[in-house]
Parts: C-alpha cells; structure tokens; sequence
C-alpha cells in the first residue's frame, strides 16, 4: 500500500478542500461539528480554477502576524443561523487594527471538525496563505484547550464578530478568562460567532503550533476516499495515511462492532454521554465515553484509549466519520485509535487537556503503550 | 367506512375499513394520470364489498406521486426564492449543493433581504416592507409563478413570512406560495430546499388533486378527500394541493400504520418485502420512528419528517447465481423487479429468482415450482439461509434495543421471511398484508407539531411544555382534528451544547382522530 503523497507549498483546489474536510471530520474525534455547511460556503466562493495557497511555518519570517481563527456556539444554533460570510474578515481586521499591523497569514485554532474548514475560507477572502498548523491538533470543547495557551500564549486580544456586523473585542486578563468571556458573549451574539484569538509571530507559530495538521487532514481525507473508490476498502488506506502523517503516526482499530447502546444527556452546555459496540458474534464490548468529543474507550472496562488520543467512531465499510450526535443504536462501525501530536501528551498539556482535565479519574497513558503497539 | 386507496408506482390499491376491520380490498394497475386508476380500484373495491359510493364516509389517499415528479424532474415550476435573513446565510446561496441540472430548472430569481430572528427570539434584523415590494415587481418582470419564502428561527417566530407572504399575495395575485415555517424544522438550508421544492410542485399538486376529486365523483364517491402525510397523519386534500412535499415519504409510513392496524401491535419492527428492495422501519407507539439525519430528495439534502427506513436489497426478484468452481452463490443484489412475472422460472422465464427458491421450499404457492431447475434440498436450504441472514441483520440494525422485538410482515414478498427470525420475539403476517399501505392510509389520524427552541432561564419548563403542547393542539385542530381525541404521542427535548444556559430545542407532536362535524362517519 503506497500512502497518499501530498507536496509541500501548493495551492489547494475545490477537491483537495472535499478531502480536507473529510479528514477534519476524522481528527475532530467525534466533535467539532459537520464540515457541511462550510464546505457549501466554499463551494460557492471557490471558482473552478482559484485555490488557496497553503504555506509551512518554516517559510513564515520570525516577525510575520499570524492569526489563528474558528467558530464558536452551539451547532444546533449554526445549522439555522448561516455565516454572513462576513464575520472573520471583520473580525481579522478588527485585530489588525488593534495591534497597529496587517496579517501575513492564518491557521486553523482547530483543525478537527468544521473549524478545520474556517481558516480556509477566511484566508480565501483575506488573499492570505494558510499556514500548515492548528492549535489542538484534533477538536476539543473549550477555546484554552490549545497548545498556545499551554505554552503560555495569551489568547488576547480575542475578536469575535457575528452575521450583524457586531463586534466584541476581549482584553482579559488570562487565557480562561478569555474563553468564559467568549462564551458567554456567544449567546448576547446569537449563539454562534467566529473568534479570532492567539496572535502570534511567526516564530512563535514555529516554536509552538502543532505543524503538519493541515497536510495530515488532507491526506487521511483523500487516502478515505481513494481507498474507498480503488478497491473499496479505505481502511488500509487510511492507516497508511496515518502512519505516513506528521501527528498521528500511531493509529490502529482499536474495535470493530455494532452499536448496541447509547446514553446522552446534556449538562453545562455539553453533550455528555456512552456509546457501547459489541463486537460481532462475542460478548467483547468497547465503551466510548463522550463530552462532545471522544474521551476515553474502554475495552472490558479495561482503558485502551484516552483523551488527548484521537478516538473515532467510522462507519466499517465507508470510513466515513460518525460524530457523537449521529451515532444510532444498530450502526457497524470501527473505533479508530491515534495518538495525539506529542506535544499535547507532555505534562503541562496534560493539565489542561489531558484525562483529569474532564474530570476523569485516571491518569493518561498513551494508546500506543495501552494497545502494545509496536 | 372509509376508503383508503394507496396510488403506488405499479398498483392502485383500494381498501374499505368499516369499524376496525377490513370490509373489502382490491389492486389495479396504476395509470399514468392516476385518477383513472383510482376509479378502476375504487369502482373494484366497492363491487367486492357489494356496496354503493354512498356509504363511503371519507376517502384517504397515499401517494408517492409528487416525490416521484420531483426526481423525475416532471412539470417543475421555476421558483423564486425569498430569503429574509438579514446578512445571516449570505454566504451559502439558495439551491447552493443541488445538483445542476435540477438547480438549472428550477432556480428563478433570488433575494437576500432584511428579516430574520435569533435561536432565542429576538429580532435579528427588522423587516422591511419596501424590499419585499420591490422583489415582488422583479419576480413580476420575470414572470416567475411559484415563490419560496424562507426566514431564519422561522420554525420559532413565523411572523415575517406570513407579512412577506401577504405582501405578495397583493402584489401578484394568483401567486403559488410556500413559507419555510409551513415545511420544515431548525436546520435553514435543508428546510429552505424543501421549501422550494414544494414550491416547484404546486402546480402539477393542484392538477393532480383536482383530477383526484374528479376520479371518486365519478366513481360515486362523494365523501370529503383527505391525503396522508410522511409523519402518518392526514391533510385535506387542499392542504396537500399547496404541501405536496409534506406526503413524500408517506409510502412506508402507510405500510408501517397499516401493519400495526392490522394486528393491534405497536411497537415493533415492520418489513414491508416488495419486489427488489425490503423496507424495513421501526413502529414506536403506532408511528414510523423518524429519521433524525438528513434525507436526500433528488440529490438535495432536506430536513422532512421521514421515516427512518432501512432498504436492504432483497425481495421477490432478487437474482440468485448459484455457486459452481469458479464463483460462490449470490443473492442480489440486482432484480427483476417488476418484470418478474416474464422473467422467473416459476412463469416460464430463465431467471433464478428469490420468489423461484421460496416457492420451490413450499413456503408459498404459485406459479409452476415443475419450472425451478434447482432441486438439491442442500443448495435451496443454503439459499433459505442467506435469506434469514439478510432478514436478520437488518432486524438488528433498525432494533433500538438488544431486547426482542415483535416483527411484523407486509408486502408481496413476505414468503422470503422466515417465521422465527434471531432478534425477533415473534413474526406476525397479518391478512390483507399485501394492501398494507392502503389499510396504513384509511386509518390515519390528524396530527399536529410545535418545534421550539426554549429558554428555561425565566420559564418554568412546565409551563414552557404546557405552551408548546398548546401550538401543536392548534395545529392539529387547524387541520381537521376531534380536539376530544387529542393526545401528545411524542415530546423531544434536546439541549444545546456549547451554548452556556438552560436552552433546548423541544419538539411537541399530538395525534387526534378525524373530527366528524359536518361530514358523518
């Protein structure tokens, strides 16, 4: 199986973004919302031979603005309220304003789910490359769950912008203060908004951001594909891809199974909740425990994979990525494991985003080392 | 007694249901402008019964005839599209995804004016009469006939389409209207596109539904006319004339209310087995379980209340190759559809078909099995199998629970089943099984919906229950119920993630029996 090979510094087309967001379904680890509406938004702004130029960090000078961006809300809220396609442009100006300079480029906050797709489109409307990198590496719930804040970056000043043209610029004091202060002036804005947040120097970019993330999502979303019309099993693909990426190089099928149970409920603004697979013909059982995002699987109540690792929920025969709200009692899936950018597994990342911070009582052991992977 | 009468893509059938039972029943070929069919059934269902057009009190028409149009691209109107939105969707056109041959037929001219709400009802953007008046002489210039209006939070707050609508209505009298809150739920692009697309079918709607109404006159039937709808609960057939899009999914949803009529079970698991596909679907207290993701209609995504049906590709003429050296056996997943009456063994074809094997097992008679040249007892238990294995997953995947379930069987093809199934508490085939969605038809209710997005900070959820189920009783009342008979058969909360507060979309559905006022029983 020969892996899906991606050149550095190129432009991107409409059917590398379709890709792209299929992999960014894929890296939201259940969450992150669906890339749909924002593929819609691209289809209607991309022409057939325009493209969006995507650049790695390394090719930022030290100096350079970069400007991390995404939206924020609830989705319910988002599939009836549609971006005046306005809100990061404006708000990206805002920013530029503030701190007396122009942007040289932009990066996903998040490259798993639809946010992976929102620093595309502004970076088509800015004229500004997009640079190879995100901040989780995955989807995460809350905006201080991001490398940049771990690293000790300050999240102001934030804008945040909605389809009126309001605009709410954020000094707070500190990264969580931001991410309260956000929140709640999420719901004065209509419950969903675009937040720029994070500026940084290009140096910066470079010592700190998950790099490679836009390159991975892109080829996991194309080796699905491929996979999928060549012969159709996508799986090898898939793992070849992975294997290959620059942050997700430790992935495996950690279950395969029908859905046999689901439980929700909705507490703090989360959806929280289980999902047990039992796999076919034996009594084993995966559970997938879920906050939006997949938190931890357990096989036999036995851990085999835990949050920041990526766990992902497929349908078995298409690879296509089943997030929380979408999984149905009856559904044959794969639960897919990767390991999460080594970054967000050290110690100081691990308070912020690791197990303890969702209130589990455990404490992270990598999927590799849980999976006796080689 | 009411007639109900199923318009298929093969058959009419027509069946008299009188006090809980099944009177008389009758299939006839479907024809092209449906109502001659609907005559021939009709005429043949009351010889049976030996009665006169006189004693019908209602008639209760499934069809899938306007789903059918659309995909077929059949008599489309051009469509302008109104949206009051403010700057909110500017971003993602109308029609934006459809594919482009549909989109090129049906897309008239569109309009991004002020209007709009947000999730928790407050103004978005103020409306603006002017915009709506000017829109008004630009779709007049274009000679377009058929307008969609559609607004965001409509679901929530419907006022600004009804004024745009009024407006309209003055502008350009004779104007064909559909407001989005009319059709469909939260989620703006899907209820939009299905808003247009009901637009588009005005026309051929009122055509159809008039000729309909012709069809029983002459036929002797008198009795007012009521169409069912996906959700199983009928509209006037009036009300379908301007929603045809509302009875798209009506089909299954009739086979699954017939199934539980026919044999007073109401929750189970429903497989309707018809010649190329079965359908299987999940009855939840007498209604089909609706679909909680998007439905594609033609290729564009919508938001309709539709049953959640599973297809699985297996039916009456399913091909069978059997194995040799070479390749294993397989069934399916191609058919003969249709065709299976020429082209199976059992009738003097050459194809192995599933209904060859059934007949040749002696679990159905008819045709000649003399014809079926396969005779080895291993290879047709072999064949038998795979049927249950195909029967039984898809049980397990419609099941909601690992618990057993009752399994009910309609349709022609029902002989493939088997009668214990793994999964299955047990497997009923009712009588009348085969006019399941004409029985489904003649026994729906009048049902009426509230979809809201609540905020229960300042608001007792009680009282905020209390004021949906209130809407929704309206609702059903406006389309024709008993209010007597009234009951709420289905309240869904969900909570909004990522969004601080006691906020959740709640959905309120009541279901009533037809009010007798006026016409009898």
């Amino acid at each position: 199986m020969t892996s899906v090979v991606i050149p550095k510094a190129r432009e991107l087309t409409l059917p590398d973004l379709k890709d792209l967001a299929r992999g960014c379904a894929f890296l939201g680890s259940g969450g992150g919302g669906d890339p749909h509406t924002a593929m819609m938004e691209l289809e209607a702004l991309i022409g057939p031979d325009s493209t969006v130029q995507l650049i790695d960090a390394g090719a930022l000078g030290d100096r350079d603005l970069v400007v991390p961006c995404g939206w924020i809300g609830a989705p319910t809220v988002s599939a009836e309220k549609l971006p005046s396609g306005e809100e990061a442009l404006l708000g990206l100006r805002r920013l530029e304003t503030l701190l007396g300079r122009d942007a040289d480029a932009v990066i996903p906050v998040e490259i798993g789910g639809s946010n992976g797709l929102a620093a595309v489109l502004l970076a088509l409307r800015a004229g500004l490359p997009l640079v190879d990198c995100d901040g989780m590496g995955r989807a995460f719930p809350e905006s201080q769950m991001v490398i940049f804040n771990i690293r000790g970056l300050r999240a102001c000043p934030a804008v945040l912008t909605d389809d009126k043209g309001n605009c709410v610029v954020i000094e707070a004091v500190d990264n969580v203060g931001e991410e309260r202060i956000a929140r709640s002036a999420s719901v004065a804005l209509g419950g969903t908004c675009h937040l720029v947040e994070y500026p940084l120097s290009g140096r910066q970019v470079n010592e700190t951001a998950l790099c490679g993330t836009v390159t991975d999502a892109l080829a996991i979303g194309r080796a699905i594909r491929l996979g999928r019309e060549a012969h159709g099993d996508p799986f090898a693909a898939l793992f070849a891809a992975l294997k290959a990426s620059q942050q997700f190089s430790r992935a495996g099928v950690l279950f395969d199974g029908k859905i046999v149970d689901i439980r929700r409920e909705t507490k703090d603004g989360f959806s929280l909740g289980c999902a047990v697979i039992e796999a076919f013909g034996g009594a084993e059982r995966l559970e997938v425990e879920f906050k939006n995002e997949n938190l931890v699987a357990r096989v036999g109540g036995e851990i085999r994979a835990l949050v920041p690792d990526l766990i992902t929920i497929v349908d078995r025969e298409t690879a296509e990525t089943i997030v929380t709200e979408r999984l149905r009692y009856g559904q044959r899936v794969k639960v897919i494991g990767a390991s999460a950018p080594a970054a967000l597994c050290e110690p100081a990342s691990l308070a912020v985003l690791g197990p303890q911070a969702f209130g589990l009582k455990t404490a992270y052991r990598g999927i590799a080392e849980l999976n006796g992977w080689k | 007694m009411r007639l109900g009468i199923d318009v298929g893509g093969t058959n009419t059938d027509a069946v008299l249901v009188s006090r809980g039972a099944v009177v008389a029943a009758a299939k006839r070929p479907t024809t092209a402008d449906v109502s001659s069919g609907i005559v021939n059934a009709t005429r043949a269902v009351l010889h049976e019964a030996g009665l006169d057009g006189s004693t019908v009190t209602r008639v209760i028409i499934g069809t899938t005839h306007f789903a059918n149009a659309f995909v077929e691209q059949q008599d489309l109107l051009e469509v302008a599209v109104l949206r009051l939105a403010g700057r909110s969707a500017a971003s993602v056109p109308p029609m934006s995804g459809w594919p482009k041959a549909l989109r090129e037929r049906v897309a008239g001219p569109c309009f991004q004016l002020p209007g709009g709400y947000e999730f928790d009802g407050r103004e978005n953007c103020a409306f603006d009469e002017h915009a709506v008046r000017d829109a008004a002489g630009a779709i007049r210039a274009a000679d377009v006939d058929a307008v969609a209006i559609s607004c965001v939070f409509s679901p929530m707050r419907p006022d600004m389409e009804q004024r745009a609508a009024a407006i309209l209505r003055q502008e350009l009298p004779g104007v064909l209207l559909t407001t989005s809150a009319s059709i469909g739920r939260i989620g703006f692009l899907e209820r939009e596109n299905a808003t247009i697309i009901n637009a588009s079918l005005m026309g051929i709607a009122r055509r159809i539904m008039q000729s309909i109404d012709g069809a029983l006159l002459e036929a002797g039937v008198r009795a007012p006319c009521y169409v069912t709808q996906n959700d199983g609960t009928v509209a006037t057939s009036a009300f379908a004339a301007e929603f045809p899009v509302l009875t798209f999914g009506s089909g299954p949803t009739n086979s699954m209310r017939g199934a539980a009529f026919l044999t007073g079970v109401q929750d189970a698991i429903v497989m309707d087995v018809g010649g190329t596909t079965t359908d299987i679907g999940a009855l939840v207290h007498g209604f089909p379980r609706e679909s909680s993701i998007a439905v594609e209609i033609g290729g564009v995504r919508t938001n309709f209340r539709m049953p959640d049906l599973l297809s699985i590709g297996l039916g009456g003429g399913t091909r069978i190759r059997l194995g040799n050296g070479t390749h294993e056996l397989t069934v399916g997943p191609d058919s003969v559809g249709f065709r299976l009456i020429d082209e199976a063994y059992l009738f003097g074809g050459s194809t192995l078909t599933a209904s060859d094997i059934a007949v040749k097992a002696g679990l159905a008679a008819f045709g000649d099995p003399a014809r079926v040249p396969v005779s080895s007892p291993q290879v047709i238990a072999q064949i038998l199998e795979r049927f249950r294995q195909v029967f039984e997953e898809g049980l397990d995947r419609m099941k909601t629970t690992a618990a057993d379930v009752p399994v009910i069987l309609v349709g022609g093809g029902s002989m493939l089943v088997p009668r214990t199934l793994r999964g299955a508490s047990r497997v009923v085939v009712p009588e009348h099984a085969a006019v399941a969605n004409a029985v489904g038809a003649a026994v729906a209710l009048v049902g009426g919906e509230a979809d809201r997005i609540v905020s229960y900070e300042g608001v007792e959820r009680k009282a905020a229950l209390l004021e949906l189920e209130r809407v929704a009783f309206d609702s059903a009342v406006a389309a024709g119920a008993d209010p007597g008979t009234l009951r709420v058969v289905d309240v869904d909360e969900t909570f909004l993630s990522y969004l601080p507060g006691a906020h959740a979309q709640v959905r309120v559905k009541v279901v009533g029996d037809l009010a007798t006022a006026g016409a009898g029983t």
